[in-house]
């Protein structure tokens, strides 16, 4: 089960924990359909003398596999929207997070910190082109923009997924818990380099990021 | 071939024509894919064959990246506008309705042609793109503007992909409107709705959710053609920077076409997985020699999923910026789905309990089908909860999902149903020992290709990736890839057995009889194939589809046909 990458952002573990949960029930739905269809074929197999029952239904298990899976999908449901709510609720958007765009183009992500004035396109705005530092522990919010095309901004690592629009401004938070490197993908598809708009984001001690922006700005 | 047999209006020459064509479109649908494996296994090895089929894409026989992306768009809209739906809706609705209704013929024969005709003329219009500048479509067979719809980031090849979309939507409407004329007025005396076969119900889901969603798909398809040929702006906003050079569009809304799209495209997911579950119902009860369990559940069920499918379009857009409250009223009702769909899975599984089962080819199809869309449906639950979907949309489990209701589901059904229906149609058996070593290749090696691409997304593989060793961090996925490559070749090569039993058994096939799997519906009450005009006097139907093992019958099959008893009336 080593398929997914380690989770690196706060709420990677509840969603890995609610994909489980699916997996685990739809899993038991799996294996009850295939091994009643394969004991059913085998055990009813047509053979001399055998007759089939002539039964057109039986209410009572019919009512039975209408609710259960029925209630089943209510507890999902309920649970999906707490962490959907959780994450994406404009209302629960912390803060006190770190203010970040990303302008992605056709095949960059162009990325721009509101320096110490806390506003964007001033002259103190640091930008880079591919690579986003972000501080571990601190929630950070991404304001997606588009110059073209749709493009989606994909971190696995983070299980985050948001799409750029031409048009429109979208965001999307997430708090970086572990130390590393780790790939932005476009996820949505942009055109011939579509295969190749890949980014990079550094996740480092507070000092070190704050040491690198000043550093990127003096290189402007 | 005389003129007649061509331009024919008898509904089982549309239905068969139907079918033969959406048939070679599947294998040129299938060939675009092999392409795609190809690049997938070995990105950037050369096949220098294909430089002469495909100079510009090829080059060298390396594929370019704007090539990949018109692979899967066209191997997408051929799969799914000319193979999927022609075959299931097209072919098996015009080949059964008057059939197992008890009508002569559909209510509109003459309309009913031009349904026939404008598939070719539509999909004569997708393919010319590939002669066009820049090649054919290449934005996905979603389409999502701004990419298609601007001529600066998408040729010509676009323009013909739209135009030939909105013929077929025309083919759809008119095929449509037939399909519920003649279910409502043509069904024979004693044919209640309650006595139709679950096919038949099925395709009259089927065609209202065809007829009230196709022209949404058409309007959209419109305003797209509009953005791109008179510079309008419904999906194109203002600001937009391509190349360099700043477009003189303003004020669309790109979402739009999503919600547009997705108001067709997703009851067009049930537009082509209903018939398959339609013919499996039929399917069942006549090889387990057993009545259908819970006829009526799985009537309704079908209605209640066609009604359902209509709310919950928008979950193929929880990240794309839309409302996230949105998103959870359309995780709802894509929660509720599963529900009528679980309830069909469970009836089947009751239909087999206590028969007498006999595993023919079209029982094994039928039998795949269950096995398989059960996978499809499931994974579904994982993509309609909202949060997960923000990991795996966009990746490959996508991709599997969709193969294993698409391939797994609608395949294995239309499978089914022609091995089913072939001795009606041709009065010729297929050969059932080459029909079970198709079915059992088809089925290791379609699971061979597609469940490893549920752990491909779950890896964070994104799809419409041409070379995905980009990603250092999927480099690691070339050896899983590679075999999924060669089972998707053996999947190809596994399908010359059915064309080869297909066309053999035209010729050489055993005699089929009138009758030849002992099924009680009206359609094997007449003969193989069936005269023009079907019947040679209007059946009475007495009861319903499914009587099999009567207790004191004479036959374990108790045809529709058939009178009751003296004094039971």
């Amino acid at each position: 089960m080593g398929f997914f990458p380690e989770s690196a952002s706060s709420f990677g573990g509840e969603i890995d924990r609610l994909f489980w949960a699916i997996f685990w029930i739809t899993g038991f739905f799996f294996l009850l359909v295939q091994a009643g269809l394969l004991f059913f074929v085998l055990k009813y197999r047509s053979r001399a003398g055998r007759k089939a029952s002539y039964v057109h239904g039986h209410t009572g298990l019919e009512v039975i596999w209408t609710v259960v899976p029925a209630l089943i999908l209510l507890v999902l449901t309920i649970a999906s929207q707490k962490v959907w709510s959780e994450i994406r609720s404009p209302r629960r958007m912390p803060k006190d997070a770190l203010h970040v765009e990303v302008l992605a183009e056709q095949f960059a992500w162009n990325i721009r910190y509101p320096g110490p004035d806390q506003r964007m396109e001033t002259p103190d705005d640091i930008t880079t082109i591919n690579e986003l530092h972000l501080p571990v522990n601190r929630p950070a919010l991404v304001s997606l923009k588009s110059k073209d095309v749709i493009h989606s901004f994909f971190v696995a690592d983070f299980r985050v997924k948001q799409d750029a629009v031409p048009g429109l401004t979208t965001q999307v938070w997430f708090t970086p818990t572990k130390l590393g490197q780790y790939e932005i993908r476009c996820a949505e598809l942009c055109g011939l380099g579509h295969y190749r708009m890949r980014g990079q984001v550094t996740v480092q001690p507070r000092r070190d990021f704050e040491a690198w922006l000043v550093e990127t700005k003096a290189n402007e | 071939m005389s003129r007649n047999k061509i331009f024919s209006t008898d509904h089982k020459t549309i239905g068969i024509q139907f079918l033969v064509s959406s048939l070679i479109f599947m294998g040129l649908g299938g060939l675009l894919a092999m392409l795609m494996r190809w690049q997938l296994g070995w990105p950037g090895s050369a096949l220098p064959w294909m430089e002469r089929m495909a100079p510009q894409g090829m080059p060298g026989g390396i594929m370019l990246p704007e090539y990949y992306n018109m692979l899967f768009t066209m191997h997408g809209s051929i799969m799914i506008f000319f193979g999927v739906i022609p075959l299931l809706v097209g072919a098996f609705g015009n080949y059964l309705i008057p059939l197992k209704i008890g009508a002569p013929d559909m209510a509109f024969p003459r309309l009913n042609m031009l349904s026939f005709w404008l598939l070719p003329v539509s999909a004569a219009t997708v393919l010319t793109g590939f002669l066009a500048e820049g090649g054919a479509a290449a934005a996905g067979w979603t389409a999502y503007p701004p990419l298609s719809g601007t001529q600066a980031t998408m040729g010509a090849g676009q323009t013909f992909w739209a135009a030939g979309v909105i013929v077929l939507g025309f083919s759809s409407i008119l095929g449509a409107i037939n399909y519920i004329a003649t279910i409502v007025n043509h069904r024979a005396p004693g044919m209640t709705f309650h006595r139709m076969p679950i096919s038949i119900w099925a395709l009259f889901t089927t065609a209202i959710l065809t007829l009230l969603a196709t022209p949404v798909l058409a309007a959209a398809m419109i305003l797209l053609l509009l953005d791109r040929a008179v510079g309008t702006s419904f999906f194109l906003p203002a600001g937009m920077i391509v190349d360099g050079s700043a477009l003189a569009h303003a004020g669309g809304q790109p979402l739009l076409w999503q919600h547009l799209f997705w108001f067709y495209s997703h009851p067009a997911v049930y537009i082509m997985i209903l018939p398959a579950m339609g013919f499996v119902s039929d399917i069942l009860p006549t090889f387990a020699r057993k009545p259908l369990f819970g006829y009526k559940a799985i009537a309704y069920a079908a209605v209640a999923i066609g009604a359902v499918g209509f709310l919950v379009w928008a979950h193929h857009m929880f990240q794309s910026g839309m409302n996230p409250a949105l998103g959870t009223s359309f995780m709802i009702a894509t929660m509720v789905v599963a529900v009528p769909t679980g309830v069909k899975v469970f009836s089947w599984l009751g239909t087999l309990w206590r028969g007498d089962i006999r595993l023919a080819t079209p029982m094994l199809h039928a039998l795949g089908f269950i096995s398989m869309f059960v996978i499809g449906g499931l994974t579904g639950i994982f993509l309609g909860s909202t949060p997960v979907n923000m990991y795996l949309h966009d990746t490959y489990f996508v991709v599997g999902h969709l193969h294993y209701v698409l391939f797994g589901g609608s395949l294995f059904g239309a499978f089914a149903g022609i091995t089913f229906w072939y001795p009606k149609m041709f009065g010729r058996q297929m050969n059932d020992r080459l029909g079970r070593i198709h079915f059992w290749l088809t089925f290791v090696f379609f699971n061979s290709v597609m469940f490893p691409m549920f752990a491909l997304g779950m890896s964070g593989m994104p799809r419409r990736i041409y070379d995905y060793t980009q990603y250092p961090a999927l480099a690691h996925l070339t050896d899983i890839n590679r075999l999924m490559s060669i089972a998707a070749f053996c999947l190809a090569a596994s399908q010359i057995l059915f064309a080869f039993n297909f066309l053999w058994s035209l010729a050489k096939g055993k005699p089929a009889g009138q009758n030849p799997w002992q099924a009680t519906t009206l359609e094997w009450t007449t003969s193989s194939p069936p005269p023009h005009g079907n019947f040679a006097q209007t059946p009475v139907v007495h009861r319903g589809p499914y009587e099999y093992s009567v207790p004191g019958a004479a036959r374990d099959w108790t045809p529709q046909t058939e009178e009751p008893p003296r004094g039971q009336g």
